[in-house]
C-alpha cells in the first residue's frame, strides 16, 4: 500500500485516476481505517485529502454555507453562525461516535461511506444540501440524496472526490431538527432516524417542508408524503398524525438484532413527529 | 511497502520516525517513539485508551495513520506533567482513586484535559458526554467524573 497527501484537488483526482489498483480517499479515516484493519478493504493507494486547504474550511456562500470535505464534525459546532442557522444538522454531526471520532470524522465521509444509518445524512437531505464533486471530467453539483446508492455504496466514479457540501440560503422563518433512536444515548448506531426542515409564514402556517428518514431502507429516504401532510398546516394534532402515518408507510426496513421491522416502522413515525415539532418551534423563533 | 519519513512535534519536541504506510499513529507513538502511555484497548476507535491530541484536537490515535501526522503537533499523556510535578488532573485522579488497573487512565487524562481546555467549568453531564468514548472496565466511572470536577475547580482557582 502507498500513501499520498496531495496539496490540490486536481492532483488528488489525477492520483485516483492513474491508480491501476484499488484507491481510497482518506478524510477523517474513522470508517476507512477500521475497514482496513478488519480486512474489509485492502487499498493499494490511500489519498489523504486533508492537505488540501480549501477542503478544510467552512465559508459563507450564496447566503448559505460551504463545508469542506475535511471539516471534522466538532468544527461545525464551533462555527457559531452555522450552529445558529442549522442547529439540527450540527446536532446530527455531534451524534456521530465519540468526541474523539467527531474530532476527525467528516460529514462528507459519513455520506460517502454509504451507511443507511449514517447520522449526518438525513439532516443533510432535509436541508436540501448539494455536494460538489470534482473528477477528471470536471466538476458537478449533485443532490446529497443521489450520493449514497445502497449500503456501503455511492455514485462517485473512481476518479471523483466530493470536495464540499453546500447548504442553501434559507428564509428567516425556518428550522431544522434531527433525531435518532438508539438503545444507548451515546456511542451507538441509529435504529431509526428522522430529519425535518420546515419554513413557516407570519401566521405560523408551514409553507415548505422536507422530511427524511434514516435506517429504514437501503439508503436515506426523502418522503414527499410527509411534506404534504404538514404543508399548509400549523402542525396541529391532525397534521402530526398524518405525518407519522406517512413516515411509517414509507419505511422498508430490515429486521435485525437492533430492531424488528414492526418496531422500526412504528418508531419512524414517532421520530418524524417529534423532529417536526422541534423544527417547527425553531422556525417560529425558539432557540 | 516502502517506509515513510515523518516529522512531528510530540509534547513540544520535534521528533522523526520511519513508518509503514498503513501503520497507525498509535503504533508509531508506542513502538517507534516509546511513548507507551498511549494504550491500545480495541484498535478500532471504541475505547479511547489511545487518545492523543493532534493539532489541538482530541482523536483516537488508532484511527489515524502515522503518515497523516507529518507536520502536526501531538500531545500524549507523557506531555501532561511538568517535570516531576503532576498535572492537576493526574493529581486528582490519584486522590480520588479514579483508576484501578490503569489501562484506560492515559486516555481519560488526555480527553479530560481537552475538555477543560475548551470548557473550564463543565457540568457533570457535560463531562460524562465528553468522555462517553473512553471506556473503563474497573472504576464504574463515578470516581473519574469526580476527579475531573475537582481538577477543573483546582485549575480555575490557580488560573
Ligand atoms: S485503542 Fe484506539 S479507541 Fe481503543
Ligand atoms: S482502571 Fe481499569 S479500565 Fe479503567
Amino acid at each position: 500500500m502507498r500513501f499520498a497527501a496531495p496539496a490540490t484537488v486536481e492532483e488528488a483526482v489525477r492520483l485516483l485516476g492513474a491508480e491501476p489498483g484499488h484507491a481510497k480517499v482518506l478524510a477523517g479515516g474513522s470508517d476507512l481505517i477500521v475497514q482496513m484493519k478488519t480486512g474489509r478493504v485492502e487499498p493499494d493507494l490511500i489519498v489523504d485529502i486533508k492537505r488540501i486547504s480549501a477542503m478544510r474550511t467552512i465559508t459563507a456562500e450564496a447566503g448559505g454555507f460551504r463545508i469542506g470535505a475535511c471539516v471534522p464534525c466538532l468544527a461545525m459546532e464551533e462555527n457559531a453562525s452555522l450552529k445558529a442557522t442549522w442547529p439540527g444538522l450540527v446536532e446530527a454531526a455531534r451524534l456521530i461516535g465519540s468526541t474523539q471520532i467527531q474530532g476527525r470524522a467528516t460529514l462528507v465521509g459519513n455520506l460517502c461511506n454509504g451507511s443507511p444509518a449514517a447520522d449526518g445524512v438525513p439532516a443533510l437531505v432535509a436541508a436540501n444540501a448539494k455536494v460538489r464533486i470534482v473528477g477528471a471530467k470536471g466538476t458537478r453539483e449533485v443532490d446529497v440524496l443521489d450520493v449514497p446508492t445502497g449500503p456501503g455504496k455511492n455514485s462517485l466514479a473512481r476518479d471523483e472526490i466530493v470536495e464540499s457540501i453546500h447548504l442553501p440560503a434559507r428564509s428567516a422563518h425556518s428550522g431544522d431538527c434531527y433525531l435518532r433512536h438508539t438503545p444507548r444515548t451515546e456511542m451507538d448506531i441509529a435504529v431509526v432516524s428522522a430529519g425535518v426542515f420546515v419554513t413557516v409564514d407570519g401566521a405560523g402556517t408551514i409553507t415548505h417542508a422536507r422530511v427524511s428518514l434514516g435506517a429504514v431502507a437501503p439508503k436515506v429516504l426523502l418522503v414527499e408524503a410527509c411534506s404534504k401532510a404538514i404543508v399548509g398546516t400549523k402542525l396541529d394534532a391532525k397534521a402530526l398524525g398524518a405525518l407519522a402515518a406517512a413516515a411509517s408507510a414509507a419505511c422498508k426496513p430490515i429486521d435485525d438484532k437492533r430492531g424488528t421491522v414492526e418496531y422500526r416502522t412504528k418508531v419512524a413515525g414517532v421520530l418524524a413527529r417529534r423532529a417536526a415539532e422541534t423544527a417547527y418551534a425553531r422556525a417560529k423563533g425558539a432557540k | 511497502m516502502s517506509n515513510i519519513h515523518v516529522t512531528t512535534t510530540v509534547n513540544g519536541d520535534v521528533m522523526e520516525f520511519l513508518c509503514e504506510p498503513d501503520e497507525s499513529l498509535m503504533d508509531a507513538l508506542r513502538d517507534r517513539l516509546s511513548l507507551t502511555g498511549v494504550k491500545e484497548g480495541c484498535g478500532s476507535g471504541d475505547c479511547g485508551a489511545c487518545s492523543v491530541t493532534v493539532d489541538g484536537r482530541l482523536v483516537c490515535s488508532c484511527l489515524v495513520l502515522a503518515a497523516e501526522a507529518e507536520g502536526c503537533k501531538i500531545t500524549t499523556v507523557e506531555g501532561l506533567a511538568k517535570g516531576d510535578k503532576l498535572h492537576p488532573l493526574q493529581q486528582k485522579f490519584l486522590e480520588h482513586a479514579a483508576l484501578q488497573c490503569g489501562i484506560c487512565t492515559p486516555g481519560f487524562l488526555v480527553a479530560s484535559k481537552a475538555l477543560l481546555d475548551r470548557n473550564p467549568n463543565p457540568t457533570e453531564h457535560e463531562i460524562r458526554y465528553w468522555l462517553a468514548g473512553n471506556l473503563c472496565r474497573c472504576t464504574g466511572y463515578d470516581k473519574i467524573v469526580r476527579a475531573v470536577v475537582d481538577a477543573a475547580a483546582e485549575l480555575r482557582r490557580t488560573a
